[in-house]
């Protein structure tokens, strides 16, 4: 078949000030799976039908246009529920996991509010699931912001220690967006049971990843993101359990729709398309997760093979292999971005990648204040290939070594001076 | 009825398969659909039971479908080459 409409979409960005020239040297690599995964091409071609050809508003109980769009939702919202052993019945489509975690933090909150007005999370959690703690801190409620170790696992016992009779939710997530971490969301879980205190976690970067059950984790609330997971943008879900039933107050007053928790009409692609992206995790995370392991021992292999000074941030064993965040000592992290730009890279979170203060989450973990801005965070995914993980580990190695060899720094380390010991003069 | 699937039935697939994977513009989906193939025949290659083989058929069947019109898209909207295509 020859296509004659077929546009090269080089030209897209060249009128932003920002874009580099790719045309002689190439589009970058792709390393930044935690900001956000392409779309899978099954899951584009599971939406499409429902973009082209089947309009109908799934609410709509009158006609064939709304019943196909209604079957389609519902086949994805088991999709979803499989992949996290739930009940149907207990997903909720959302726009995403940002939504899913308001939903969670704010809705909770508020419905037990008056007899309960205490919440427990975690430094190292999103921002959003932050900044909705530091909402209701406006508003009267009590926040306690758990401590990590220095491997970025929270302690158990000071978990334990944390819960009140006052506190209605404890939110902490799967796996941390920034250095990958896992923490014990079965043992938290069991924990929060047995003080009778719902457990919600932002699964965004675990699901689809690592395994999950609800029921065995004994989580009553989980947010999920499709875009995390070869999905598309502008979808999440949230699972909120019935038994014992959990009940939130909406953030949106409207139609009614995911039984009064989240109105406004439930977008059929969208849903389709998060759906299908949890039935291929669910069917190949086992071999997904074998491909990351595969690459990030490659990669890191590599790395410290050539290069001394560099420090994994984060639990090297209780982590999700697809996310390494490493910083390289006496290197400006910013610079080494630079000079790796045939490679998409981040040195944090995409939400925080405009400003130049060192990640909270490495701040948190008691990364040194140089380390921290040293730090580069390589996200690997389904579509990473070996090819391209040598090319990235060279080329960080070889730039390592350039910036290195111009760092005044670097050299007084070389010669055995311990920099630490140094007393800076200001003149 | 249930026809068993011979052997010559499941290489054409597999040949198709590849040869179709092998027409997508983008990199990494394209060397994404050459492993999963194959890692996938791989796995299932000591299969005895014909309703299981049957099962994985015609899951090849319906993937084969969706690389023909995930290819066709790909071509529509392709880009630049990654710079490591560049190099080789």
């Amino acid at each position: 078949m020859v296509i004659q409409a077929s546009r090269n979409l080089s030209s897209i960005a060249d009128n932003d000030k920002f874009s580099l020239k790719h045309e002689e040297i190439g589009r970058p690599l792709y390393f930044d799976a935690q900001a956000t995964t392409p779309m899978d091409p099954r899951v584009l071609d599971a939406m499409l039908p429902y973009l082209v050809s089947f309009h109908g508003n799934p609410h709509s109980r009158t006609h064939t246009y709304g019943w196909e769009s209604e079957s389609a939702v519902e086949k994805a919202r088991e999709q979803v529920a499989n992949l996290i052993g739930a009940d149907p019945k207990e997903i909720i489509f959302t726009s995403g996991a940002t939504e899913s975690n308001n939903i969670s933090v704010k809705g909770v909150a508020h419905f037990y509010a008056p007899r309960k007005k205490h919440i427990v999370t975690t430094q190292i959690e999103h921002k959003c699931v932050l900044d909705s703690c530091r909402a209701l801190e406006g508003e009267g409620f009590k926040i306690t912001y758990l401590p990590v170790g220095p491997n970025g696992i929270i302690n158990l016992q000071q978990l334990e220690e944390a819960l009140t009779p006052e506190t209605s939710l404890v939110s902490i997530m799967t796996v941390n967006n920034e250095i990958g971490v896992k923490q014990p969301i079965a043992d938290i879980g069991a924990i929060c049971k047995s003080k009778k205190v719902f457990f919600h976690t932002d699964a965004a970067q675990a699901l689809g990843k690592i395994p999950l059950d609800v029921n065995k984790m004994n989580i009553d609330l989980m947010s999920i993101s499709g875009h995390k997971i070869y999905g598309p943008k502008g979808v999440g879900a949230l699972f909120i359990r019935r038994r014992p039933r959990v009940r939130v107050e909406p953030l949106q007053s409207g139609g009614g729709q995911e039984r009064g928790m989240r109105s406004g009409t439930v977008p059929t692609p969208l849903v389709v398309g998060l759906g299908a992206a949890c039935e291929l995790a669910q069917r190949d995370m086992k071999y997904d997760h074998a491909w990351m392991e595969k690459l990030s021992q490659r990669f890191l292999d590599k790395i410290y093979s050539k290069l001394s000074h560099v420090i994994r941030n984060g639990d090297p064993e209780q982590t999700y292999p697809g996310c390494v965040n490493l910083s390289f000592a006496y290197v400006e992290g910013e610079s080494l971005l630079m000079a790796l730009k045939d490679v998409a890279l981040s040195s944090g979170s995409a939400c925080t990648s405009a400003s130049l203060e060192p990640s909270y989450v490495l701040r948190a973990i008691g990364t040194d204040e140089d380390l921290a801005h040293s730090s580069i965070r390589f996200g690997l995914g389904r579509f990473t290939t070996l090819e391209e993980v040598e090319y990235t580990a060279e080329k960080t190695i070889r730039h390592v070594e350039r910036l290195r060899e111009m760092s005044p720094l670097w050299e007084m380390v070389q010669e055995g001076v311990d920099i630490k010991t140094i007393k800076w003069s200001q003149h | 009825m249930v026809s068993n699937i011979s052997r010559p039935h499941i290489l054409a697939i597999y040949k198709s398969l590849l040869r179709e994977s092998q027409k997508f513009s983008n990199y990494n989906f394209r060397l994404y659909a050459l492993r999963r193939v194959r890692d996938a025949f791989k796995e299932h290659k000591s299969l005895q039971d014909h309703k299981l083989i049957k099962k994985e058929y015609d899951f090849a069947k319906d993937n084969l479908e969706i690389i023909k019109r995930q290819v066709v898209i790909g071509e529509m909207y392709r880009t630049d080459k990654l710079v490591i295509e560049n190099q080789q």
